[in-house]
């Protein structure tokens, strides 16, 4: 599974420059709006589910070398989150779905904790 | 090409997202000029060859086009296409001078590549004779394999560098001889900026990645980090400083400020606990869950701290010596993304 199908499927809006998605394959998923909880146990390559749309997820992503963050509910990140998350090459994707459902399309899709 | 469509006005200033997506290769275009990239070999004929001989120069050299040269000056171009035309009409006795493209389509030689690739598009031409700036005299020939090959051993070139830039930072510690060097990063950490929260960190991350440090060792870092940058930034009076010292058999990490203190190190080590405002907690922040991280990451650890005067919490990441570059060892079994 490539992060290219997680889009598609579950109609995910870019938010970063594009990239090559199908060239991603995600390793695991990992849902957390609290930040030291996903320092703690987000796997690298994975596939971050959260609320959470301020700056800080960037550096998150960043440092844990995610695959993609979802932000969930419609939360939308300002233009400078984007901006950061674009120069460090972090993958924004937004939905307005809840982390709930995304999550479980993720784990119906074959994605599994890590 | 309609000057009033916006997409094809080549004066219009490009925004920074643009800009943004202009790759090395375009860049590049602009750098190169036309004789880093083009054949300096010239099969030149002369005006009065018949079509046959040049026809079989063509053949001999497996190429599809020449110029002609009169006295050492360019006078014509001649293609497969004019070499076809003839064999149609069944002349190949005649000269080429008969046959040959007098319409000149020249690029100077200290022309930026791009305006060649402008001239291709325009002309449709195969190749350009590439004349000298003062002398006007022919020096070279320029096809758009010859564009393609020069733009990829640049990029080759670029690589290399890049590559040495890599194995200089990596090699900093075998080059440089003294009884005990390190290398000390510091980052000042603003009270309550959490738009900056995580930049010293990610910065302290890629330093590690540029001297070689594997990617789990730099990850572990980066956390430790992270969460003693948003410490600094959430619980202190004044913000504080964030110390990197780099040495070949260690990687220590000071965060100090100059207050309020903890009042009791044993609780704030304690899984879940907190003192972390509703509002910060709404960032999602304050899970109390940041030094338990850092322990997690370190090979030790440190805290101390005076209520009222300030705290310091050193962190120590020990590297195996055995390894031929410090900070590329692969570190001890702790690992950062166990759950």
């Amino acid at each position: 599974m490539t992060l290219a199908d997680i889009i598609q499927q579950l109609e995910l809006t870019p938010l970063t420059r594009p990239q090559d998605y199908g060239a991603l394959a995600p390793t695991a998923g990992y849902a957390s709006d609290l930040l030291s909880c996903v320092m703690a146990a987000a796997p690298r390559g994975g596939i971050w589910v959260t609320l959470q749309a301020h700056t800080n997820i960037v550096a998150v992503a960043a440092l844990l070398d995610l695959c993609a963050v979802i932000v969930t509910e419609g939360a939308e990140p300002d233009p400078s989150t984007i901006e950061k998350a674009n120069e460090e090459g972090v993958i924004l994707l937004s939905t307005p779905r809840s982390t709930f459902e995304v999550v479980g399309r993720l784990w119906e899709m074959g994605l599994r904790a890590p | 090409m309609e000057p009033t469509t916006n997409s094809t006005d080549p004066e219009r200033t490009i925004t920074d997202q643009q800009a943004h997506a202009i790759t090395r290769v375009e860049e590049l275009a602009y750098e190169l000029r036309v004789q880093e990239v083009m054949t300096r070999e010239i099969k030149a004929l002369s005006p009065d060859l018949p079509m046959s001989a040049a026809l079989e120069v063509f053949r001999v050299n497996r190429i599809s086009g020449a110029p002609i040269l009169e006295n050492g000056k360019l006078v014509g171009v001649i293609s497969l296409e004019d070499l076809i035309r003839c064999m149609a009409a069944n002349d190949l006795d005649a000269k080429v001078e008969k046959y040959m493209s007098r319409k000149l389509v020249t690029v100077r030689c200290t022309d930026p590549v791009v305006e060649a690739l402008k001239l291709f598009v325009d002309t449709r031409h195969g190749r350009l004779p590439v004349l000298d700036e003062q002398t006007g005299q022919l020096v070279g020939i320029l096809t758009k394999g010859d564009i393609t090959l020069g733009l990829l051993n640049a990029l080759q070139r670029d690589y290399q560098a890049e590559e040495l830039r890599r194995y200089r930072a990596s090699h900093l510690f075998e080059d440089i001889i003294s009884d005990r060097t390190s290398l000390i990063l510091r980052y000042s950490i603003r009270q309550g900026d959490f738009t900056a929260g995580g930049a010293a960190s990610s910065f302290i991350k890629r330093a590690l990645l540029r001297l070689g440090a594997t990617p789990q060792i730099a990850r572990r870092c980066g956390i430790a980090a992270y969460e003693a940058e948003m410490n600094l930034i959430i619980h202190t009076t004044n913000g504080g400083m964030l110390r990197v010292e780099i040495e070949p058999h260690q990687i220590t990490m000071d965060a100090y400020d100059d207050g309020p203190g903890i009042k009791d190190i044993e609780l704030a080590m304690r899984p879940g606990y907190s003192t972390a405002s509703e509002q910060v907690r709404e960032l999602g922040f304050g899970a109390g869950m940041g030094l338990v991280n850092i322990q997690r990451c370190v090979d030790n650890m440190q805290l101390e701290s005076t209520w009222g005067k300030g705290t310091r919490l050193r962190m120590k990441i020990f590297l195996p010596k055995e390894k031929d570059s410090p900070t590329k060892a692969a570190g001890t079994n702790k690992e950062a993304t166990s759950p």
